[in-house]
C-alpha cells in the first residue's frame, strides 16, 4: 500500500469522532499528548525523522503528504509543535548526538512538550533587545530574566530560548541557545487568555533556574547564529505545511457550494482566489522540499525564502476564514458553525508571531531584493 | 509531480534573455525584427510538429520563451504566433497548413487569429502575414479591418472577417479549445515575465535615487512594497508551470490550471506595475524612459484571453463541478 494510502486509512480509524477539547485547556492538553502518543506507537508522530529516534526516514515530500492527510482528516492540533517543527530540527543541525539521543525519542512520544521562550516583554520584533540572562556556574548557567507570549507553556514539560549569557559581546554576541525545565525550581508560569479565551501562551518568570551545560545548543555565545540557521524553520513549510490551507480551501468551496449565492460573483471571486492561493502555497511547497530532499537548499535556510512564505501563508489563512465568515451571514459570529470563527480567531495571529510581517517584508527587501539596509 | 524547470529550459531561458539584452532598440518595428532572433534560438518552432518543421515541444518550454519575451516587453503576437495559431494549424490536413507551419518555424511569417467572443480582435494584424478566425468548430482565413490602437503602443487590435472556411468540424472545436488554453498560458507567462522586469527596474531605481540624503529603497514604505510584489511573482510562477505540465500530460484539471495561472500571473503583475511606477515617480510616467514598455503591456495582456472574472468563473466551475467549465470558445 501507498505512504499516502496507510496514512490515510489509519486516521479513519484513530482520529476522534468528536473533536478533542481545546489544546490550550488542561484537560484538553493531557487528550492532545495521548494522542500524540497513539501517533508515535504507528511511527506517525515524525514521519521525516530517522528510524532511531521514531521517524520513518521519510522525505519532506512524504512528509507533506502526511501533512495533506492529517489535515484532511480533520485530525487534532499538535501538541508538541514547537518542539516537533522548531526545536528537533535546531537539534539536527546543531545539537550533539548525546542531547538527539536524550532528547528526540521522548518529543517523539510527547513524554516531553515543549514551549518556546523567544519573546521578552522589551524583545518581540527586535528579538536582539533580549535581557534574560544565563549567568555562568560550575557545570552550568543560573538563568533569571522573564520570557512571554511563550506558545504552550501553560502546560508544557520544558522551553527553549535565548539567554544573554555575554553581556559585553554585543547585541548578537553573547546570547546562548538554552533548554530548561518549566518545572524546575525557580521557575512561575502564568497562563495568558488570548482573546479565543484559551490560555494559548504564557508568561515564563525565571529566578536564578540552574540548567546543565548539556542543555546549551551549540556553542555558548553562538546563540543568535544557531536559532536564525533555523529560523526558516518556524516561518516556513514546517510549521505551516500547506495540507492545512489546502483542507481549508477544500471546506470553503463546498460551503459555497452549499451555501453561496450564485449572483454574488464578488463574493465567488474570492472563493476561487482563495483556492488559487491554497493552491500556490502548495505547489511551492513541494518544490521547495524536492529541492531540499535532492540535497539542495530547503526552507531552513538563510530564512530570506521562508519570509516569503511567511506572509503569504498567513495572509492567505486569514483570506480564506474571513471568506468564508463572509459566506455564511449572520451565523458566522457562532464559535460552533462549522469551526470558521475558532479558525478564525487562530488565523489572526499570523501575521504576528513567527516574526511579524512587516520584519518578514524588511528581510524580503534588504536579503532577497537588495535594497539598502 | 511538481514542475521544477530543467538545467535545459533555464539555459533556453538564459540564452533568450542574453539575445534580447543590450541596446534597446526603439520602437515597434524594431522590436517586430527580434523576431527573426526568435527562431534562431527555436522560439518560433515550439509548438509546431517535428514533421513540419518545428520542435514539438511542451507546453512548459513554452511558458520558458515566452515569460522571458514578457520580461524583455518584446513586441509581437507572442501568444497568437507562438501558440495559438500553431496549435490550430495542426488541425488543418494539406500543403496549405504544412506551408505556413514550415514559415513559421524558420520566423519567415508572423500569425495572428481572432477567436470571438474571448478575443474579439487580433491583435497585431497589421504585422502578420497570416490571419485566422476561429468560431465554434469553423476556421476561416480572415482578413484584418483597420488596425485599431492599444493602451500598448507597441501593439495593435484589428476586428477581422472570414474570407475563406479552412476547416470545419469536431477535430477543429478540439483545437479551438487547445488553443484558447495555450494561449491562456502563453499570455500568463509573459505577464509574469513582465512583472519580473517591473520589480527588477523598480529595485534598480530605488538603489540609486537619491532623495532626502538617502536612496529611495531605504524607505520603509518603498521596501515594504516592493516585497509584497516579490511574494506574488513568486506564488504566481508554481502556478503557471504546473498548468503547462497539466497541459503536456492531458490531465483533465489543465483548464482549471491555466485559468489559476493567467488569473495569479495578471494579478501579480498588474501590481507590479502599479507600484512600478510609484517607485520610479515622474520619470516613470514618461516616454522617454522604458518602464511605459512594460506598464502598457501589462495592461493590455490583463484582459487578453479571458479577462479575470471568466478565468475565476472556470476555476470555480471546475472545483464545483458545474458542468463542463464554461464552453471552451466563450
Amino acid at each position: 500500500m501507498s505512504f499516502r494510502g496507510e496514512v490515510r486509512d489509519w486516521l479513519a480509524v484513530h482520529v476522534p469522532d468528536r473533536p478533542l477539547p481545546s489544546v490550550d485547556t488542561a484537560a484538553g492538553f493531557d487528550r492532545h499528548r495521548a494522542w500524540e502518543r497513539e501517533l508515535a506507537a504507528a511511527r506517525l508522530a515524525v514521519v521525516s525523522w530517522p528510524a532511531r529516534y521514531g521517524g520513518r526516514d521519510a522525505t519532506l515530500a512524504d512528509w507533506l503528504v502526511f501533512e495533506e492527510e492529517y489535515h484532511a482528516a480533520r485530525a487534532p492540533a499538535r501538541v508538541g509543535q514547537n518542539g516537533l517543527f522548531l526545536l528537533a530540527p535546531t537539534l539536527f543541525a546543531h545539537g550533539t548526538a548525546e542531547q538527539r539521543d536524550r532528547l528526540l525519542p521522548r518529543m517523539a512520544r510527547a513524554d516531553d512538550v515543549w514551549a518556546q521562550a523567544w519573546s521578552e516583554p522589551g524583545a518581540g520584533s527586535d528579538l536582539a533587545a533580549i535581557r534574560a540572562r544565563g549567568t555562568p556556574v560550575p557545570g552550568g548557567w543560573r538563568l533569571s530574566g522573564t520570557k512571554t507570549w511563550s506558545s504552550r507553556a501553560a502546560f508544557a514539560d520544558r522551553a527553549f530560548g535565548l539567554f544573554r549569557t555575554d553581556p559585553g559581546a554585543g547585541r548578537h554576541g553573547g546570547l546562548s541557545y538554552l533548554m530548561f525545565d518549566l518545572r524546575a525550581p525557580g521557575v512561575t508560569v502564568r497562563p495568558i487568555r488570548q482573546l479565543s479565551g484559551e490560555t494559548g501562551f504564557a508568561e515564563i518568570f525565571l529566578d536564578d533556574v540552574f540548567v546543565p551545560d548539556a542543555d546549551v545548543i551549540g556553542a555558548p555565545g553562538d546563540g543568535w547564529r544557531v536559532a536564525m540557521s533555523t529560523a526558516g524553520h518556524e516561518r516556513g513549510l514546517t510549521l505551516r505545511s500547506p495540507g492545512r490551507f489546502l483542507a481549508a480551501a477544500g471546506r470553503l468551496v463546498e460551503l459555497w457550494q452549499r451555501r453561496g449565492d450564485p449572483a454574488d460573483t464578488a463574493l465567488r471571486d474570492r472563493v476561487a482566489d482563495a483556492w488559487i492561493g491554497a493552491r500556490a502555497y502548495q505547489l511551492r511547497c513541494q518544490a521547495t522540499a524536492e529541492r531540499a530532499d535532492a540535497g539542495g537548499p530547503g526552507d531552513g535556510g538563510p530564512g530570506a525564502e521562508a519570509s516569503l512564505g511567511k506572509v503569504f501563508w498567513s495572509e492567505l489563512d486569514l483570506a480564506l476564514h474571513e471568506t468564508a465568515l463572509d459566506l455564511l451571514g449572520p451565523e458566522a459570529e457562532l464559535r460552533d458553525e462549522d469551526d470558521w470563527a475558532d479558525g478564525y480567531l487562530f488565523a489572526l495571529a499570523g501575521p504576528i508571531y513567527a516574526g511579524t510581517n512587516e520584519i518578514q517584508r524588511t528581510v524580503i527587501a534588504q536579503r532577497l531584493l537588495g535594497l539598502p539596509r | 509531480m511538481t514542475a521544477a524547470r530543467s538545467p535545459e529550459q533555464e539555459q533556453f531561458a538564459a540564452a533568450l534573455h542574453d539575445l534580447l539584452s543590450g541596446p534597446v532598440p526603439a520602437g515597434r518595428a524594431a522590436g517586430l525584427a527580434r523576431w527573426r532572433d526568435l527562431a534562431r534560438l527555436g522560439v518560433t518552432a515550439l509548438v509546431i510538429p517535428e514533421s513540419r518543421g518545428g520542435l514539438g515541444a511542451s507546453p512548459l518550454d513554452l511558458v520558458v520563451a515566452a515569460e522571458e519575451l514578457g520580461h524583455h516587453a518584446l513586441p509581437g503576437p507572442v501568444a497568437e504566433s507562438l501558440a495559438a495559431v500553431p496549435r490550430l494549424l495542426a488541425a488543418l490536413p494539406g500543403p496549405e497548413a504544412a506551408q505556413w507551419q514550415h514559415g513559421l518555424a524558420a520566423g519567415d511569417l508572423l500569425a495572428t487569429l481572432a477567436l470571438p467572443p474571448r478575443l474579439p480582435y487580433a491583435a497585431d494584424a497589421d504585422a502578420a502575414g497570416l490571419v485566422l478566425l476561429a468560431e465554434h468548430d469553423t476556421l476561416w482565413l480572415a482578413e484584418p479591418g483597420p488596425a485599431r490602437r492599444s493602451v500598448d503602443p507597441a501593439r495593435s487590435l484589428s476586428g477581422v472577417r472570414g474570407q475563406r472556411v479552412l476547416a470545419r468540424g469536431p477535430e477543429v472545436a478540439d483545437a479551438v479549445r487547445d488553443a484558447l488554453r495555450l494561449g491562456a498560458l502563453a499570455s500568463a507567462a509573459q505577464l509574469l515575465g513582465a512583472g519580473r522586469a517591473l520589480l527588477e527596474a523598480s529595485v534598480g531605481h530605488a538603489r540609486t535615487r537619491v532623495q532626502f540624503g538617502q536612496p529611495v529603497g531605504a524607505f520603509q514604505a518603498v521596501q515594504h512594497r516592493l516585497a509584497d510584489i516579490a511574494i506574488g511573482l513568486e506564488f504566481a510562477r508554481p502556478l503557471l508551470d504546473a498548468a503547462a505540465q497539466a497541459l503536456a500530460q492531458g490531465r483533465p484539471e489543465a483548464a482549471r490550471d491555466v485559468s489559476a495561472a493567467k488569473v495569479a500571473c495578471a494579478d501579480a503583475a498588474s501590481r507590479a506595475a502599479r507600484a512600478a511606477l510609484q517607485v520610479h515617480g515622474a520619470i516613470g510616467y514618461t516616454a522617454e524612459h522604458d518602464l511605459h514598455r512594460w506598464l502598457t503591456k501589462v495592461r493590455a495582456l490583463i484582459p487578453a484571453w479571458g479577462t479575470q472574472a471568466q478565468h475565476r468563473a472556470e476555476v470555480m466551475a471546475a472545483l464545483t463541478g458545474a458542468g463542463q467549465p464554461a464552453a471552451a470558445w466563450t
